[in-house]
Protein backbone atom coordinates (compact mmCIF):
# COMPACT_ATOMS: atom_id res chain seq x y z
CA UNK A 1 0.00 0.00 0.00
CA UNK A 2 1.31 3.44 -0.95
CA UNK A 3 1.67 6.35 1.42
CA UNK A 4 -1.67 7.73 2.68
CA UNK A 5 -2.20 11.47 2.94
CA UNK A 6 -5.02 13.94 3.31
CA UNK A 7 -4.51 16.33 0.41
CA UNK A 8 -6.23 18.98 -1.65
CA UNK A 9 -6.83 18.02 -5.26
CA UNK A 10 -4.38 20.70 -6.36
CA UNK A 11 -1.69 19.41 -3.99
CA UNK A 12 -2.26 15.87 -5.23
CA UNK A 13 -1.64 17.00 -8.83
CA UNK A 14 1.63 18.63 -7.78
CA UNK A 15 2.89 15.70 -5.70
CA UNK A 16 1.90 13.25 -8.45
CA UNK A 17 3.85 15.28 -11.01
CA UNK A 18 7.03 14.95 -8.96
CA UNK A 19 6.40 11.24 -8.39
CA UNK A 20 5.57 10.57 -12.04
CA UNK A 21 9.07 11.67 -13.04
CA UNK A 22 8.01 14.98 -14.59
CA UNK A 23 10.94 17.02 -15.93
CA UNK A 24 9.41 20.47 -15.85
CA UNK A 25 6.39 22.47 -14.71
CA UNK A 26 5.79 25.90 -16.25
CA UNK A 27 2.83 27.94 -15.07
CA UNK A 28 1.29 31.22 -14.09
CA UNK A 29 -0.85 31.61 -10.95
CA UNK A 30 -4.63 31.84 -11.08
CA UNK A 31 -7.35 30.93 -8.58
CA UNK A 32 -8.55 28.23 -7.92
CA UNK A 33 -5.41 26.27 -8.84
CA UNK A 34 -2.52 28.32 -7.47
CA UNK A 35 -1.80 25.63 -4.85
CA UNK A 36 -0.30 23.49 -7.62
CA UNK A 37 2.66 25.80 -8.16
CA UNK A 38 2.77 26.82 -4.49
CA UNK A 39 3.11 23.17 -3.48
CA UNK A 40 5.75 22.54 -6.13
CA UNK A 41 7.78 25.59 -5.10
CA UNK A 42 7.60 24.57 -1.42
CA UNK A 43 8.59 20.98 -2.18
CA UNK A 44 11.70 22.09 -4.11
CA UNK A 45 11.51 19.20 -6.60
CA UNK A 46 14.82 20.31 -8.14
CA UNK A 47 16.30 18.94 -4.91
CA UNK A 48 14.12 15.81 -4.82
CA UNK A 49 14.31 14.71 -8.45
CA UNK A 50 15.91 17.49 -10.50
CA UNK A 51 12.50 18.62 -11.82
CA UNK A 52 12.33 22.25 -12.94
CA UNK A 53 9.51 24.45 -11.64
CA UNK A 54 9.26 27.85 -13.25
CA UNK A 55 6.79 30.69 -12.95
CA UNK A 56 6.48 32.01 -16.49
CA UNK A 57 5.61 35.62 -17.30
CA UNK A 58 2.22 34.58 -18.69
CA UNK A 59 0.13 31.57 -19.70
CA UNK A 60 1.16 32.15 -23.32
CA UNK A 61 4.79 31.88 -22.28
CA UNK A 62 4.05 28.71 -20.24
CA UNK A 63 2.57 26.80 -23.15
CA UNK A 64 5.43 27.80 -25.44
CA UNK A 65 7.92 26.63 -22.80
CA UNK A 66 6.07 23.32 -22.92
CA UNK A 67 6.48 23.23 -26.70
CA UNK A 68 10.22 23.69 -26.35
CA UNK A 69 10.58 21.18 -23.53
CA UNK A 70 8.41 18.56 -25.21
CA UNK A 71 10.34 19.03 -28.45
CA UNK A 72 13.40 17.69 -26.64
CA UNK A 73 11.41 14.72 -25.32
CA UNK A 74 11.05 16.09 -21.79
CA UNK A 75 8.03 15.26 -19.66
CA UNK A 76 6.49 18.69 -19.20
CA UNK A 77 3.28 20.09 -17.80
CA UNK A 78 1.35 23.21 -16.98
CA UNK A 79 -1.83 23.98 -15.10
CA UNK A 80 -4.20 26.89 -15.05
CA UNK A 81 -7.84 27.77 -14.70
CA UNK A 82 -10.28 28.69 -17.45
CA UNK A 83 -9.15 32.17 -18.60
CA UNK A 84 -5.52 31.04 -18.47
CA UNK A 85 -6.28 27.91 -20.49
CA UNK A 86 -7.97 30.10 -23.12
CA UNK A 87 -4.71 32.00 -23.50
CA UNK A 88 -2.89 28.73 -24.17
CA UNK A 89 -5.08 27.50 -27.01
CA UNK A 90 -2.77 28.54 -29.84
CA UNK A 91 0.13 26.65 -28.27
CA UNK A 92 -2.00 23.58 -27.59
CA UNK A 93 -3.01 23.41 -31.25
CA UNK A 94 0.65 23.76 -32.28
CA UNK A 95 1.65 20.92 -29.94
CA UNK A 96 -1.13 18.67 -31.26
CA UNK A 97 -0.01 19.52 -34.82
CA UNK A 98 3.66 18.88 -34.06
CA UNK A 99 2.71 15.66 -32.19
CA UNK A 100 4.27 16.71 -28.92
CA UNK A 101 3.36 15.08 -25.61
CA UNK A 102 2.53 17.18 -22.56
CA UNK A 103 0.13 17.29 -19.64
CA UNK A 104 -2.29 20.19 -19.20
CA UNK A 105 -4.48 20.65 -16.14
CA UNK A 106 -7.55 22.91 -16.12
CA UNK A 107 -9.09 23.56 -12.70
CA UNK A 108 -12.20 25.06 -14.23
CA UNK A 109 -13.92 28.16 -12.83
CA UNK A 110 -17.15 29.80 -13.89
CA UNK A 111 -17.10 31.79 -17.14
CA UNK A 112 -17.38 33.26 -19.66
CA UNK A 113 -14.73 35.96 -19.44
CA UNK A 114 -13.11 36.43 -16.06
CA UNK A 115 -16.31 34.93 -14.68
CA UNK A 116 -15.92 33.80 -11.10
CA UNK A 117 -13.44 31.74 -9.09
CA UNK A 118 -16.05 29.16 -8.08
CA UNK A 119 -16.18 25.69 -9.68
CA UNK A 120 -17.71 25.02 -13.09
CA UNK A 121 -17.67 22.48 -15.93
CA UNK A 122 -18.28 25.01 -18.68
CA UNK A 123 -14.95 24.31 -20.43
CA UNK A 124 -16.06 20.86 -21.65
CA UNK A 125 -16.43 22.00 -25.27
CA UNK A 126 -13.08 23.78 -25.19
CA UNK A 127 -11.28 20.69 -23.89
CA UNK A 128 -13.09 18.04 -25.92
CA UNK A 129 -13.85 19.76 -29.20
CA UNK A 130 -10.50 21.53 -29.41
CA UNK A 131 -10.34 25.11 -28.13
CA UNK A 132 -7.57 25.82 -30.59
CA UNK A 133 -7.76 25.74 -34.37
CA UNK A 134 -7.51 22.78 -36.71
CA UNK A 135 -8.63 19.16 -36.62
CA UNK A 136 -7.02 17.91 -33.45
CA UNK A 137 -8.07 15.97 -30.39
CA UNK A 138 -6.51 15.60 -27.00
CA UNK A 139 -6.90 12.82 -24.49
CA UNK A 140 -9.17 14.40 -21.89
CA UNK A 141 -9.43 12.81 -18.44
CA UNK A 142 -12.08 13.88 -15.91
CA UNK A 143 -11.15 13.06 -12.30
CA UNK A 144 -13.97 12.83 -9.76
CA UNK A 145 -11.86 12.54 -6.62
CA UNK A 146 -8.56 13.70 -5.16
CA UNK A 147 -7.29 10.13 -5.67
CA UNK A 148 -7.98 10.42 -9.39
CA UNK A 149 -6.33 13.86 -9.49
CA UNK A 150 -3.19 12.05 -8.36
CA UNK A 151 -3.55 8.95 -10.53
CA UNK A 152 -4.50 10.78 -13.72
CA UNK A 153 -1.29 12.82 -13.69
CA UNK A 154 0.63 9.57 -14.10
CA UNK A 155 -1.90 8.17 -16.58
CA UNK A 156 -2.00 11.44 -18.52
CA UNK A 157 1.77 11.47 -19.00
CA UNK A 158 1.73 7.81 -20.07
CA UNK A 159 -0.99 8.36 -22.66
CA UNK A 160 0.49 11.60 -23.97
CA UNK A 161 3.81 9.85 -24.70
CA UNK A 162 2.10 6.73 -26.03
CA UNK A 163 0.18 8.77 -28.62
CA UNK A 164 2.43 11.83 -28.86
CA UNK A 165 -0.47 14.16 -28.20
CA UNK A 166 -1.32 16.58 -25.40
CA UNK A 167 -3.19 14.98 -22.50
CA UNK A 168 -5.58 17.15 -20.58
CA UNK A 169 -7.05 16.86 -17.08
CA UNK A 170 -10.42 18.61 -16.93
CA UNK A 171 -11.21 19.20 -13.27
CA UNK A 172 -12.88 22.02 -11.36
CA UNK A 173 -12.37 24.40 -8.46
CA UNK A 174 -14.16 22.17 -5.95
CA UNK A 175 -12.04 19.08 -6.64
CA UNK A 176 -8.96 21.30 -6.67
CA UNK A 177 -9.78 22.84 -3.29
CA UNK A 178 -11.24 19.88 -1.40
CA UNK A 179 -9.21 17.43 0.64
CA UNK A 180 -9.63 13.67 0.58
CA UNK A 181 -7.59 10.65 1.48
CA UNK A 182 -5.04 9.84 -1.22
CA UNK A 183 -2.88 6.78 -1.63
CA UNK A 184 0.23 8.08 -3.38
CA UNK A 185 1.96 5.89 -5.94
CA UNK A 186 5.65 5.15 -5.42
CA UNK A 187 7.97 7.67 -7.08
CA UNK A 188 9.14 6.84 -10.59
CA UNK A 189 12.67 8.14 -11.26
CA UNK A 190 13.03 10.77 -14.00
CA UNK A 191 14.30 9.23 -17.23
CA UNK A 192 18.01 9.42 -17.87
CA UNK A 193 19.10 11.11 -21.11
CA UNK A 194 19.75 7.67 -22.65
CA UNK A 195 16.29 6.43 -21.66
CA UNK A 196 14.73 9.58 -23.08
CA UNK A 197 16.52 9.17 -26.44
CA UNK A 198 15.39 5.54 -26.59
CA UNK A 199 11.77 6.42 -25.74
CA UNK A 200 11.60 9.50 -27.99
CA UNK A 201 13.54 8.91 -31.21
CA UNK A 202 11.56 11.82 -32.69
CA UNK A 203 12.88 14.33 -30.14
CA UNK A 204 15.46 17.03 -30.81
CA UNK A 205 18.13 15.68 -28.49
CA UNK A 206 21.26 16.69 -30.39
CA UNK A 207 22.24 15.48 -33.86
CA UNK A 208 24.66 12.58 -34.16
CA UNK A 209 26.66 12.43 -37.41
CA UNK A 210 24.85 9.35 -38.73
CA UNK A 211 21.33 10.78 -38.51
CA UNK A 212 19.29 13.32 -40.45
CA UNK A 213 18.07 16.49 -38.79
CA UNK A 214 14.98 16.14 -36.69
CA UNK A 215 12.50 18.88 -37.47
CA UNK A 216 9.62 19.54 -35.11
CA UNK A 217 7.00 21.76 -36.65
CA UNK A 218 3.28 22.10 -37.19
CA UNK A 219 3.87 23.90 -40.50
CA UNK A 220 3.72 22.27 -43.92
CA UNK A 221 3.01 24.80 -46.66
CA UNK A 222 2.40 22.05 -49.21
CA UNK A 223 -1.31 21.18 -48.87
CA UNK A 224 -0.69 17.57 -49.92
CA UNK A 225 1.87 17.28 -47.15
CA UNK A 226 -0.45 18.92 -44.66
CA UNK A 227 -3.25 16.56 -45.67
CA UNK A 228 -0.91 13.63 -44.96
CA UNK A 229 -0.25 15.11 -41.50
CA UNK A 230 -4.00 15.32 -40.91
CA UNK A 231 -4.59 11.76 -42.08
CA UNK A 232 -1.89 10.56 -39.73
CA UNK A 233 -3.44 12.46 -36.84
CA UNK A 234 -6.91 11.10 -37.60
CA UNK A 235 -5.58 7.54 -37.79
CA UNK A 236 -3.98 8.05 -34.39
CA UNK A 237 -7.21 9.44 -32.90
CA UNK A 238 -9.05 6.38 -34.19
CA UNK A 239 -6.63 4.10 -32.33
CA UNK A 240 -7.14 6.21 -29.19
CA UNK A 241 -10.91 5.70 -29.57
CA UNK A 242 -10.43 1.96 -29.86
CA UNK A 243 -8.03 1.55 -26.95
CA UNK A 244 -8.37 4.32 -24.43
CA UNK A 245 -12.06 4.72 -23.58
CA UNK A 246 -12.56 4.71 -19.83
CA UNK A 247 -15.79 4.97 -17.84
CA UNK A 248 -17.41 3.81 -14.62
CA UNK A 249 -20.94 2.58 -13.93
CA UNK A 250 -22.54 2.72 -10.50
CA UNK A 251 -25.77 0.90 -9.58
CA UNK A 252 -26.71 0.45 -13.23
CA UNK A 253 -27.57 -3.27 -13.09
CA UNK A 254 -31.23 -2.78 -12.21
CA UNK A 255 -31.49 0.87 -13.25
CA UNK A 256 -34.55 2.13 -15.11
CA UNK A 257 -32.99 5.57 -15.44
CA UNK A 258 -29.40 6.77 -15.53
CA UNK A 259 -27.55 9.94 -14.76
CA UNK A 260 -24.65 10.71 -17.07
CA UNK A 261 -22.18 13.01 -15.35
CA UNK A 262 -18.43 13.57 -15.08
CA UNK A 263 -16.14 14.94 -12.38
CA UNK A 264 -17.79 16.68 -9.43
CA UNK A 265 -21.27 16.31 -10.94
CA UNK A 266 -20.79 12.54 -10.92
CA UNK A 267 -20.05 12.67 -7.19
CA UNK A 268 -23.20 14.70 -6.56
CA UNK A 269 -25.22 12.22 -8.64
CA UNK A 270 -24.00 9.37 -6.44
CA UNK A 271 -25.67 11.05 -3.47
CA UNK A 272 -28.74 11.70 -5.63
CA UNK A 273 -28.87 7.96 -6.40
CA UNK A 274 -29.03 7.18 -2.65
CA UNK A 275 -31.80 9.74 -2.17
CA UNK A 276 -33.77 8.57 -5.23
CA UNK A 277 -33.50 4.89 -4.36
CA UNK A 278 -34.93 5.65 -0.89
CA UNK A 279 -37.97 6.91 -2.79
CA UNK A 280 -38.07 3.74 -4.88
CA UNK A 281 -36.62 5.25 -8.07
CA UNK A 282 -34.17 2.83 -9.68
CA UNK A 283 -31.46 5.12 -11.01
CA UNK A 284 -27.78 4.53 -11.72
CA UNK A 285 -24.80 6.54 -12.90
CA UNK A 286 -22.74 6.33 -16.07
CA UNK A 287 -19.56 8.33 -15.55
CA UNK A 288 -17.30 9.03 -18.54
CA UNK A 289 -13.71 9.11 -17.29
CA UNK A 290 -12.22 9.88 -20.70
CA UNK A 291 -14.27 12.73 -22.13
CA UNK A 292 -12.14 12.36 -25.25
CA UNK A 293 -12.28 9.67 -26.52
CA UNK A 294 -15.90 9.65 -25.34
CA UNK A 295 -17.37 6.28 -24.26
CA UNK A 296 -19.88 6.32 -27.10
CA UNK A 297 -20.32 2.57 -27.56
CA UNK A 298 -20.74 1.49 -23.91
CA UNK A 299 -23.13 4.37 -23.26
CA UNK A 300 -25.10 3.47 -26.38
CA UNK A 301 -25.38 -0.13 -25.19
CA UNK A 302 -26.46 0.86 -21.71
CA UNK A 303 -29.01 3.36 -23.00
CA UNK A 304 -30.97 0.52 -24.63
CA UNK A 305 -31.82 -0.86 -21.20
CA UNK A 306 -33.14 2.35 -19.61
CA UNK A 307 -36.23 4.52 -19.94
CA UNK A 308 -34.52 7.87 -19.69
CA UNK A 309 -31.21 9.68 -19.23
CA UNK A 310 -30.55 12.85 -17.25
CA UNK A 311 -27.25 14.52 -18.07
CA UNK A 312 -26.06 16.54 -15.08
CA UNK A 313 -23.37 19.15 -15.69
CA UNK A 314 -22.20 22.42 -14.15
CA UNK A 315 -22.79 24.14 -17.48
CA UNK A 316 -25.66 24.97 -19.82
CA UNK A 317 -25.53 21.65 -21.69
CA UNK A 318 -22.26 20.60 -23.32
CA UNK A 319 -21.56 16.89 -22.76
CA UNK A 320 -25.25 16.24 -23.50
CA UNK A 321 -24.39 16.66 -27.20
CA UNK A 322 -22.00 13.69 -27.03
CA UNK A 323 -24.56 11.72 -25.01
CA UNK A 324 -27.21 12.33 -27.69
CA UNK A 325 -24.76 11.21 -30.39
CA UNK A 326 -24.20 7.97 -28.43
CA UNK A 327 -27.82 6.89 -28.04
CA UNK A 328 -30.75 6.13 -30.31
CA UNK A 329 -32.60 9.23 -31.49
CA UNK A 330 -35.79 8.01 -29.74
CA UNK A 331 -34.07 7.80 -26.36
CA UNK A 332 -35.23 10.37 -23.86
CA UNK A 333 -32.25 12.57 -22.90
CA UNK A 334 -32.59 15.73 -20.83
CA UNK A 335 -30.13 18.09 -19.19
CA UNK A 336 -29.90 19.59 -15.74
CA UNK A 337 -27.27 22.22 -15.12
CA UNK A 338 -26.22 25.06 -12.84
CA UNK A 339 -23.81 27.69 -14.05
CA UNK A 340 -21.41 30.43 -13.11
CA UNK A 341 -19.90 28.71 -10.07
CA UNK A 342 -23.11 27.33 -8.54
CA UNK A 343 -22.94 23.65 -7.60
CA UNK A 344 -26.19 21.67 -7.87
CA UNK A 345 -27.32 19.99 -4.64
CA UNK A 346 -28.10 16.25 -4.57
CA UNK A 347 -31.83 16.91 -3.89
CA UNK A 348 -32.25 19.32 -6.77
CA UNK A 349 -30.79 16.69 -9.10
CA UNK A 350 -33.39 14.17 -7.84
CA UNK A 351 -36.13 16.76 -8.35
CA UNK A 352 -34.89 17.34 -11.91
CA UNK A 353 -34.96 13.58 -12.58
CA UNK A 354 -38.54 13.40 -11.35
CA UNK A 355 -39.69 16.43 -13.34
CA UNK A 356 -37.77 16.10 -16.58
CA UNK A 357 -37.43 12.35 -17.04
CA UNK A 358 -39.94 10.41 -14.92
CA UNK A 359 -42.80 12.89 -15.00
CA UNK A 360 -41.91 14.66 -18.24
CA UNK B 1 -21.46 4.78 9.47
CA UNK B 2 -21.44 8.11 7.65
CA UNK B 3 -21.30 11.41 9.52
CA UNK B 4 -21.93 14.59 7.53
CA UNK B 5 -20.77 17.71 9.37
CA UNK B 6 -20.84 21.43 8.66
CA UNK B 7 -18.45 23.62 10.66
CA UNK B 8 -19.04 27.36 10.26
CA UNK B 9 -17.93 30.63 11.82
CA UNK B 10 -15.81 33.71 11.26
CA UNK B 11 -12.57 33.52 9.32
CA UNK B 12 -9.75 33.21 11.85
CA UNK B 13 -11.71 31.12 14.36
CA UNK B 14 -9.98 27.99 13.15
CA UNK B 15 -13.00 26.56 11.38
CA UNK B 16 -11.03 25.11 8.47
CA UNK B 17 -8.25 23.76 10.69
CA UNK B 18 -10.73 22.14 13.09
CA UNK B 19 -12.21 20.36 10.08
CA UNK B 20 -8.79 19.39 8.82
CA UNK B 21 -7.71 17.92 12.17
CA UNK B 22 -10.98 15.96 12.39
CA UNK B 23 -10.59 14.72 8.80
CA UNK B 24 -6.93 13.78 9.22
CA UNK B 25 -7.78 11.91 12.43
CA UNK B 26 -10.38 10.04 10.38
CA UNK B 27 -7.74 9.08 7.81
CA UNK B 28 -5.54 7.80 10.65
CA UNK B 29 -8.50 5.68 11.80
CA UNK B 30 -8.77 4.20 8.31
CA UNK B 31 -12.01 6.01 7.45
CA UNK B 32 -12.97 7.60 4.17
CA UNK B 33 -13.03 11.39 4.55
CA UNK B 34 -13.71 14.53 2.60
CA UNK B 35 -13.06 18.18 3.54
CA UNK B 36 -14.73 20.74 1.32
CA UNK B 37 -14.10 24.38 2.27
CA UNK B 38 -15.92 27.47 1.21
CA UNK B 39 -13.44 29.53 -0.71
CA UNK B 40 -13.35 32.78 -2.60
CA UNK B 41 -15.90 35.56 -2.20
CA UNK B 42 -17.79 33.75 0.57
CA UNK B 43 -14.66 33.68 2.73
CA UNK B 44 -13.72 37.23 1.91
CA UNK B 45 -17.10 38.27 3.34
CA UNK B 46 -15.78 37.22 6.74
CA UNK B 47 -17.44 33.85 7.18
CA UNK B 48 -15.78 30.50 6.64
CA UNK B 49 -17.29 27.07 6.51
CA UNK B 50 -16.20 23.56 5.75
CA UNK B 51 -18.11 20.36 5.07
CA UNK B 52 -16.42 17.33 6.63
CA UNK B 53 -17.66 13.82 5.88
CA UNK B 54 -16.32 10.80 7.73
CA UNK B 55 -17.52 7.40 6.58
CA UNK B 56 -16.81 3.69 6.51
CA UNK B 57 -17.81 3.68 2.85
CA UNK B 58 -16.75 5.51 -0.29
CA UNK B 59 -18.06 9.07 -0.01
CA UNK B 60 -20.49 10.22 -2.67
CA UNK B 61 -21.04 13.97 -2.86
CA UNK B 62 -18.53 16.15 -0.96
CA UNK B 63 -21.08 18.96 -1.18
CA UNK B 64 -24.34 18.68 0.73
CA UNK B 65 -27.38 20.68 1.68
CA UNK B 66 -28.30 18.82 4.86
CA UNK B 67 -26.10 17.61 7.67
CA UNK B 68 -26.05 15.20 10.62
CA UNK B 69 -24.14 17.73 12.72
CA UNK B 70 -23.68 21.48 12.64
CA UNK B 71 -20.83 23.08 14.64
CA UNK B 72 -21.65 26.77 14.61
CA UNK B 73 -19.49 29.60 15.88
CA UNK B 74 -21.27 32.82 14.90
CA UNK B 75 -24.73 34.29 14.36
CA UNK B 76 -24.56 34.47 10.55
CA UNK B 77 -23.66 30.79 10.38
CA UNK B 78 -26.41 29.86 12.83
CA UNK B 79 -28.93 31.77 10.72
CA UNK B 80 -27.70 30.02 7.60
CA UNK B 81 -27.22 26.45 8.82
CA UNK B 82 -29.70 25.79 11.67
CA UNK B 83 -32.36 24.85 9.13
CA UNK B 84 -30.01 22.48 7.29
CA UNK B 85 -29.54 20.03 10.18
CA UNK B 86 -31.38 16.76 9.54
CA UNK B 87 -34.28 16.07 11.96
CA UNK B 88 -32.83 14.14 14.90
CA UNK B 89 -29.39 15.61 14.13
CA UNK B 90 -27.03 17.58 16.33
CA UNK B 91 -26.27 21.29 16.66
CA UNK B 92 -23.39 22.52 18.81
CA UNK B 93 -22.88 26.27 19.10
CA UNK B 94 -20.75 28.71 21.02
CA UNK B 95 -23.10 31.27 22.63
CA UNK B 96 -20.44 34.00 22.42
CA UNK B 97 -21.92 36.74 20.21
CA UNK B 98 -25.18 34.85 19.63
CA UNK B 99 -28.18 37.17 20.03
CA UNK B 100 -30.77 34.83 18.49
CA UNK B 101 -30.20 31.33 19.85
CA UNK B 102 -31.40 28.28 17.90
CA UNK B 103 -35.12 27.57 18.01
CA UNK B 104 -35.53 24.07 16.59
CA UNK B 105 -37.10 21.39 18.78
CA UNK B 106 -36.52 18.40 16.46
CA UNK B 107 -32.74 18.27 16.80
CA UNK B 108 -30.33 17.86 19.72
CA UNK B 109 -28.80 21.19 20.66
CA UNK B 110 -25.84 21.84 22.96
CA UNK B 111 -24.05 25.06 23.74
CA UNK B 112 -20.36 25.20 24.54
CA UNK B 113 -18.82 28.41 25.93
CA UNK B 114 -15.47 27.72 24.32
CA UNK B 115 -14.48 31.30 23.50
CA UNK B 116 -15.02 32.45 27.11
CA UNK B 117 -13.20 29.46 28.56
CA UNK B 118 -10.26 29.75 26.16
CA UNK B 119 -9.90 33.41 27.16
CA UNK B 120 -10.02 32.57 30.87
CA UNK B 121 -7.29 29.94 30.72
CA UNK B 122 -5.15 31.94 28.32
CA UNK B 123 -5.37 29.42 25.47
CA UNK B 124 -7.33 31.42 22.92
CA UNK B 125 -5.35 29.79 20.09
CA UNK B 126 -6.88 26.39 20.81
CA UNK B 127 -10.46 27.65 21.12
CA UNK B 128 -11.45 25.54 18.14
CA UNK B 129 -10.13 22.39 19.82
CA UNK B 130 -12.38 23.03 22.84
CA UNK B 131 -15.33 22.98 20.46
CA UNK B 132 -14.02 19.85 18.76
CA UNK B 133 -13.76 18.20 22.19
CA UNK B 134 -17.44 18.91 22.81
CA UNK B 135 -18.34 17.32 19.49
CA UNK B 136 -16.20 14.25 20.13
CA UNK B 137 -17.81 13.77 23.56
CA UNK B 138 -21.20 13.46 21.83
CA UNK B 139 -19.95 11.63 18.73
CA UNK B 140 -16.72 9.75 19.42
CA UNK B 141 -15.97 9.06 15.75
CA UNK B 142 -12.23 9.01 16.22
CA UNK B 143 -10.23 7.85 19.25
CA UNK B 144 -7.71 10.04 21.11
CA UNK B 145 -4.73 8.15 19.71
CA UNK B 146 -5.77 8.94 16.13
CA UNK B 147 -6.56 12.55 17.06
CA UNK B 148 -2.98 12.80 18.28
CA UNK B 149 -1.79 11.47 14.92
CA UNK B 150 -4.21 13.80 13.13
CA UNK B 151 -2.75 16.77 15.00
CA UNK B 152 0.78 15.70 14.11
CA UNK B 153 -0.16 15.41 10.44
CA UNK B 154 -2.20 18.62 10.26
CA UNK B 155 0.06 21.00 12.16
CA UNK B 156 3.37 22.11 10.69
CA UNK B 157 6.38 20.77 12.62
CA UNK B 158 7.07 24.20 14.17
CA UNK B 159 3.68 23.99 15.93
CA UNK B 160 4.09 20.45 17.25
CA UNK B 161 5.01 21.85 20.65
CA UNK B 162 1.40 23.04 20.85
CA UNK B 163 -0.04 19.53 20.50
CA UNK B 164 -0.34 18.99 24.32
CA UNK B 165 -2.31 22.27 24.62
CA UNK B 166 -4.56 21.14 21.78
CA UNK B 167 -5.20 17.81 23.47
CA UNK B 168 -5.84 19.54 26.80
CA UNK B 169 -8.37 21.77 25.06
CA UNK B 170 -10.16 18.76 23.55
CA UNK B 171 -10.46 17.18 27.02
CA UNK B 172 -11.69 20.48 28.47
CA UNK B 173 -14.34 20.77 25.75
CA UNK B 174 -15.80 17.45 26.83
CA UNK B 175 -16.67 19.00 30.22
CA UNK B 176 -18.17 22.24 28.92
CA UNK B 177 -21.22 21.07 27.00
CA UNK B 178 -24.54 22.42 28.20
CA UNK B 179 -27.62 20.59 26.89
CA UNK B 180 -30.25 22.93 25.40
CA UNK B 181 -32.53 20.46 23.63
CA UNK B 182 -32.07 16.72 24.12
CA UNK B 183 -34.36 14.41 22.19
CA UNK B 184 -35.37 11.09 23.69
Amino acid sequence: MGELRLMKGNEAVAEAAIRAGCDGYFGYPITPQSEIMEYLMAEKPHERTGMVVLQAESETASINMLYGGAGTGKMVMTSSSSPGISLMQEGISYMAGAELPCLLVNIVRGGPGLGTIQPSQADYFQAVKGGGHGDYKMIVLAPASVQEMCDFVKLGFELSFKYRTPAFILSDGAIGQMMEKVELFDPIPRRTEAELIKQCPWAATGKPKNREHIIITSLDLDPAGQERVNLKLQAKYKIMEENEVRYETIQCDDAEYIFVAFGLSARICQKSIDLARKKGIKVGLFRPITLSPFPTKPLGEMSKRVKGILVVEMNAGQMIEDVRLSVHSDQKVEHYGRFGGIIPSPDEVVAALEQKIIGG
Amino acid sequence: MTEEIIIAGFGGQGVLSMGKILAYSGVMQNKEVSWMPSYGPEMRGGTANVTVIISDERISSPILNSYDTGIILNQQSLDKFEKTIKPGGLLIYDPNGITHPPVRKDINIYSIAAADEAGKIGLSKVFNMIVLGGFLKLKPLVNPENIHKGLEKSLPARHHKLIPDNEKAIELGKELLIPVVVLN
